[in-house]
């Protein structure tokens, strides 16, 4: 090749440009599109999973209409079976509202605690201690709540509040009842365990946004370490707290397996919350693999309904979240 | 603090007479406090979780955990062989599937989309996807895999964690790919390299170590996953390792143990979450310290 290059200067070298040229756009149009359609592929699995559940769901819909949002009893096995969404609706928002109520506080006063007053050599390690405890699964949550915590507060917390709170009017009917270990309280306490590593985790990245001349500026002025947290980091960061929470309570309203286990599965309203209930991913998870036909089918408008309210709530949280990455200028 | 407190308005500085300022002072401690007992809180609750998992699943740890299959009812030898091996399987199928689709997708939004509007609609639609409630993705999948095969099967769990392994892989991956230096892949530019070389040659190798911590992370997240695959595997009693038909695995195995009225069963149940958590903790740590490698660069 070398030889015969040599009367004609570069023909061959010309040859094996253009095949190396060719090789490299066929390769380069090749990946770009292995890349592009795995991309678009994020795109059809929110398609399917809306379709699969819409096309699932469709029967229920068909059969029990607008009223299934209002309907509180739950009797699939009947000859004419009823069906509604109202229970586990109720206890979805219910057992995520006082999950929060507990979990955002404390997560939030650890994440502070971290990032201000914990001493410096402390620090990674109990961070890296509650990202851990992030990761793990939520049956290990559930499991935990079925054999320790239910037993613990049908035992101990249930009886004193039902003695004390429970006798009063107004809020006593929302701790009347026996206590259980099977009940909206303690599933919600369970939601709130395991969504706290995922509130601190993530509020404490969100403190670490805020740049240190300006807590340094405010120390300067004699601001004790609380009003600097209230003055400047919480204002800085309110934004990103605010959507961190709302991602927490997208998780809170999906989560199935800390819940089931622990909820007691039942669809009637008591209004106490020291009764059983259920959640929508709980009813789900227990009831479906032994479902067929219109139970089945409603069952798949129950995960409709999940999903709509997870995707709404985790929707308003990814704006709020990437309004602060536009901030910082990302 | 040196200052004499004979006229104390007269020097409104931190004075310990200063009722402004004791005030301020008090407000902050009470405050501190309130935020340590905040963390002595989580830490312990987080705490007693751990402690009982070890404290009721360590017993039950023995060579048999590993080699017998799970039990029938009422029988009270057995261990988990067949539900940990099928687990393994599931997860090794669901992450050889997510985690390539991931890492593809990954690179186009960094690579090729950054300024692209579709990009952002997939970015966001992916963030969604990482956070939508696993449940959901096990309703998804019975509905696209499981009544169009006519049954429950392996392979249909197994899509089920691919569908979870996908969008983690594909955050990582953008992240990692936009870290790296737009300067390294202009000088391969410069040097006439095309650009799918560029990105696989140059900008993969420098973003190695980090989208393999997510593909670690991925396989942990999805390790311990039970409510997608509830209603798409179900489990079994069996050795099978067929991916067409049902198969035991951990997370279902613990879901159908833990309400049994069974002691033996709840026992195995301790067990199996304590290998799952202890497997997730050590995949999670082994990502950080690959991916802490590279921070003193």
């Amino acid at each position: 090749m070398a030889a015969s290059a040599r009367p004609m200067p570069g023909q061959g070298e010309t040859m094996d440009r253009a095949a190396a040229l060719s090789t490299f756009k066929r390769s380069d149009v090749a990946f770009y599109w292995a890349t592009k359609l795995a991309a678009l592929l994020v795109l059809a699995l929110l398609g399917g999973i809306i379709l699969s559940l819409i096309v699932g769901a469709w029967p229920a819909m068909k059969e029990f209409g607008l009223g299934f949002l209002t309907t509180q009893r739950w009797a699939p096995q009947l000859d004419e079976p009823v069906m509604g969404a109202l229970g586990p609706l109720y206890g979805t928002l219910v057992s995520s509202l006082i999950a929060m109520l507990i979990a955002v506080p404390v997560g939030l006063g650890i994440a502070i605690f971290l990032t201000e007053f914990c001493p410096i050599p402390l620090r990674r390690p109990i961070a890296l201690a509650i990202e851990l405890l992030a990761g793990i699964p939520s049956i290990i949550y559930g499991m935990w709540g079925f054999f320790v915590l239910g037993p613990f507060l049908a035992e101990t917390l249930q009886p004193a509040v039902i003695a004390t709170l429970g006798q009063l009017p107004l809020i006593g009917g929302l701790f009347a009842g026996p206590p259980s270990q099977l009940s909206l309280f303690n599933a919600s306490l369970i939601l709130a365990i395991m969504i706290l590593p995922f509130i601190t985790a993530i509020s404490r990245d969100v403190f670490a946004t805020v740049p240190p001349v300006l807590k340094e500026a405010a120390y300067g002025v004699g601001c004790t370490t609380w009003e600097v947290v209230r003055r400047v980091v919480i204002p800085y960061t309110r934004v990103g707290v605010i959507g961190g929470v709302m991602l927490a309570l997208g998780r809170a309203l999906g989560e199935t397996m800390a819940v089931t286990f622990i909820i007691g599965n039942s669809f009637k309203i008591t209004g106490s919350l020291f009764s059983p209930g259920t959640t929508i991913s709980a009813a789900i998870a227990s009831e479906f693999a032994e479902s067929a036909g219109l139970h089945q089918s409603g069952l798949m408008l129950l995960g409709l309904l999940l999903f709509i309210l997870t995707f709404a709530v985790l929707a308003a949280a990814r704006l709020m979240l990437m309004r602060l990455e536009l901030k910082q200028g990302k | 603090m040196t200052t004499p407190a004979t006229d104390p308005a007269a020097h409104a500085g931190p004075s310990a007479a200063n009722p402004i300022y004791l005030a301020r002072k008090r407000t902050d401690a009470i405050l501190r406090a309130l935020s340590v007992a905040a963390a002595a809180l989580g830490l312990v609750w987080l705490a007693l979780i751990l402690f009982s998992l070890i404290w009721n699943g360590l017993p039950g740890l023995s060579p048999s955990l590993f080699t017998r299959m799970t039990p029938p009812p009422g029988q009270n030898e057995g261990g988990l062989a067949n539900a940990i091996a099928g687990s393994v399987m599931l997860t090794v199928i669901g992450v050889g599937i997510g985690a390539p689709v991931g890492m593809l997708a990954g690179t186009w939004l960094a690579e090729y989309g950054r300024h692209d509007r579709l990009a952002t609609v997939i970015r966001f639609i992916n963030d969604i996807l990482l956070s939508a409630p696993s449940i959901i993705i096990g309703l998804f999948v019975y509905g696209f895999v499981v009544v169009p095969m006519g049954g429950f099967s392996g392979l249909a769990g197994a899509l089920a964690l691919a569908v979870i392994v996908i969008p983690v892989v594909v955050r990582t991956t953008e992240n990692m790919l936009l870290l790296v230096p737009n300067t390294l892949r202009e000088a391969a530019a410069a040097l006439g390299m095309p650009r799918s070389l560029v990105i696989r040659r140059v900008a993969f190798k420098a973003a190695q170590v980090g989208i393999v911590t997510g593909v670690l992370l991925a396989t942990a997240r999805v390790m311990g996953e039970t409510a997608p695959l509830l209603f798409t595997v179900l489990s079994n009693q069996f050795w099978s390792l067929d991916v067409t038909q049902t198969m035991a695995n951990l997370p279902v195995t613990i879901n159908n143990f833990v309400q049994s009225p069974y002691a033996f069963w709840k026992q195995l149940a301790w067990s199996g979450a304590l290998l799952i958590t202890f497997a997730v903790l050590s995949l999670n740590i082994a990502a950080r310290l690959i991916g802490g490698e590279r921070k003193p660069k």
